[in-house]
């Protein structure tokens, strides 16, 4: 087995109650936080760790914190990101509800040590049994003293709350989630000013994700070296990694970083490979965004070594044969899963949730999913392949947001990878609405490194 | 599409503004606009949709323009701008959820309930219509039913069946 930091008393009966979460060692960091460090001592701990963003970005977290300005007189704002809205990823809502104290005592220990006085949880609003567990535990927390005035004696005091968004995918990117907690529409601001200096209400805010937030509290606890021995490289500690699609075993796992994806995928203690006795045709490893990948490359690089589940190994080979860690949301395809139908409705999400804000995307996104639809449907030309192709890339890096980018991935990618099934599904217009392309050699070892030449 | 016309005013409930008052305590006084999202939740959780006349009012409570409340409303896809059914049901209708059977629940729940996509049943109990990610793909398909937004997991067309018959029952 694994270490667990975050989810190792999750099936404690009662965890979710703070008499419970205090028996199993909670509020532990608090203790140890407000009575024996300094803020910038534990900024230091968080750094020490090499704990990356959890939310996606993987930027190291303790850096983040270091940015924060800290002008005199002027209110210093912690947000949570809880917005979690990438298909495939639902491990911030498998935290929240089921051990909440443990993202409460994570948002105590780092608004201290940004020395912010209030502090606001953004949950997507689309989660309101999640919104009441929250409220439920803070007003806990708050009753035994762990919140409000004068924390444990040390003069700290700390207000925390609970803000629900509207239901807006963009809202998870940090400027559009600060504008939707000033109460306004979900556009995301032209950076800089970063949040760090100028974020919710114009005051020095940081925003970290929830996973993120709740590793503060093993670092705290065991000291950031000993997080730092976890993992691989620069990818330390463990994460949380949301499984979902044509498994036996979907669900919430944490992980060391550095485990093989095969092992992953297959092993009993994690998915127990894909369901109903089928195979793996390809994978989306990081949540909806990243780039899609055949079995072969999921599970090797185009040279045959293992790929593990670690930021550097996932990426590695770059968008030719790499993808990325993401938000840590595993998707997997069988070998029934039809490409361009996905292809199509992953188009279909992004034009959904863009903000309209800038045209590359709000119509590159719409045009991308007719295009796909039209394919997907039987009624595409050979020409529509290479339009997809163009359109994305005229979304990529022409975008205030990083939206634009997570729109045109998943499109290059299904394409660069699985361009015969594209084109089959348009010389087939009427075979491909009953039947589907199967896995014809994506799960087939890999004999020579894919074409890399497409700018 | 937000229509912006006559309707019935509407007067909130004195328990209604104790819970905006308690909504507005969370920001420093100058910014109780942050306020707005929470609001409308608020609203409709009262009347199960956000008419103009209730944004209006959200508007004159916050001291803000109606027009800052409609931007917003239109924005947010949460916020139903016409009457729905008593239960609103919302089914997962990203990737994930579609790998393991949302578009059967989708086309199961059209026939089951006999009206297309936002239309509202005729004796007003239900609607439903497929909504992006929410967060639960390993346990899909998924849906909720809003306005408490209670949560169902690992769906069937049998467990869907018996869901609609015992919210018949209830009501």
């Amino acid at each position: 087995m694994s270490r667990k930091l975050l989810l190792e008393h999750i099936n404690v009966p009662g965890i979710n109650t703070l008499e419970v979460y205090r028996q199993k060692g909670g509020y532990r960091a608090v203790e140890k936080a407000l009575k024996t460090l300094t803020p910038e001592e534990i900024v230091e701990e968080v750094k020490k760790s090499g704990l990356r963003g959890r939310g996606g970005a993987g930027f190291p977290t303790g850096m983040k914190w270091s940015f924060l300005a800290k002008p005199e007189g002027v209110a210093r704002y912690l947000v949570c990101n809880a917005d979690e809205s990438e298909p495939g990823t639902f491990k911030d809502r498998y935290l929240m509800t089921y051990i909440p104290h443990a993202l409460i005592e994570g948002m105590i220990v780092s608004s201290f040590a940004l020395g912010a006085k209030v502090s606001y949880i953004y949950v997507r609003g689309e989660m309101m049994p999640q919104i009441r567990i929250l409220e439920k535990a803070i007003a806990e927390a708050k009753a035994a003293g762990w919140l409000g005035k004068n924390i444990l004696g040390t003069g700290y005091d700390l207000e925390l709350y609970v803000q629900p968004g509207g239901g807006a995918y963009i809202c998870g990117e940090e400027t559009a989630l600060l504008e939707s907690l000033e109460g306004k529409r979900g556009n995301p601001r032209i950076k800089p000013p970063f949040p760090a200096i100028a974020g919710l209400y114009g005051c020095p805010t940081v925003v970290n994700n929830v996973e993120s937030i709740a590793a503060v509290v093993p670092i705290i606890n065991d000291g950031g070296d000993e997080y730092a021995k976890i993992g691989i490289g620069r990818s330390t500690g463990t994460k949380l990694i949301s499984a979902s699609g044509n498994l036996v075993k979907p669900g919430v796992y944490e992980i060391e970083l550095g485990l093989p994806v095969e092992e992953f995928i297959y092993s009993d203690e994690y998915c127990g490979g894909i369901a109903n006795g089928k195979r793996l045709k390809a994978t989306v490893a990081g949540g909806s965004s990243v780039p899609i990948l055949p079995a072969n490359l999921t599970l090797k690089y185009a040279n045959g070594e293992p790929r593990l589940m670690s930021y550097e190994s996932l990426s590695e080979g770059g968008f030719a044969t790499g993808t990325m860690m993401g938000s840590g949301g595993f998707i997997a395809f069988d070998e029934d899963q039809c490409i361009v139908r996905n292809t199509w409705n992953f188009a279909r999400f992004y034009h959904h949730e863009s903000c309209g804000q800038c045209s590359p995307c709000r119509e590159g996104t719409g045009w991308m999913e007719k295009v796909l639809h039209k394919i997907e449907h039987g009624h595409g030309k050979m020409e529509d392949v290479d339009l997809l192709w163009d359109i994305q890339r005229k979304i990529e890096g022409n975008t205030i947001c990083p939206l634009g980018d997570a729109a045109a991935w998943p499109v290059a990618s299904a394409i660069r990878h699985f361009r015969d099934e594209f084109e089959w599904h348009i010389k087939e217009p009427v075979k491909s609405q009953s039947q589907n392309y199967g896995i014809a050699n994506y799960a087939n070892p890999i004999e020579k490194a894919p074409v890399t030449e497409e700018k | 599409m937000l229509k912006v016309e006559e309707q019935t005013p509407v007067v909130f409930s004195s328990e209604l503004l104790a819970k905006f008052d308690d909504v507005k305590s969370r920001y420093p006084e100058d910014k109780s606009k942050s306020a707005l999202l929470p609001l409308l939740h608020l609203v409709q959780a009262e009347y199960l949709w956000v008419s103009t006349s209730a944004m209006d009012k959200v508007a004159e409570y916050l001291n803000i323009q109606p027009i800052e409340v409609y931007e917003v409303a239109t924005f947010y896809s949460m916020y139903f701008l016409k009457p729905q059914g008593k239960y609103a049901l919302e089914v997962c209708r990203t990737g994930p959820c579609c790998l393991v059977g949302a578009e059967k629940i989708l086309n199961h729940l059209e026939n089951k309930l006999g009206v297309k996509e936002g239309e509202v049943t005729a004796d007003g109990l239900f609607s439903f219509r497929g909504v992006e990610c929410l967060a639960a793909c390993g346990f899909g398909p998924v849906l909720q039913i809003s306005p408490e937004y209670t949560f169902y997991e690992n769906l069937t067309e049998a467990s869907v069946d018996k869901l609609i018959e015992d919210l018949k029952n209830k009501s």
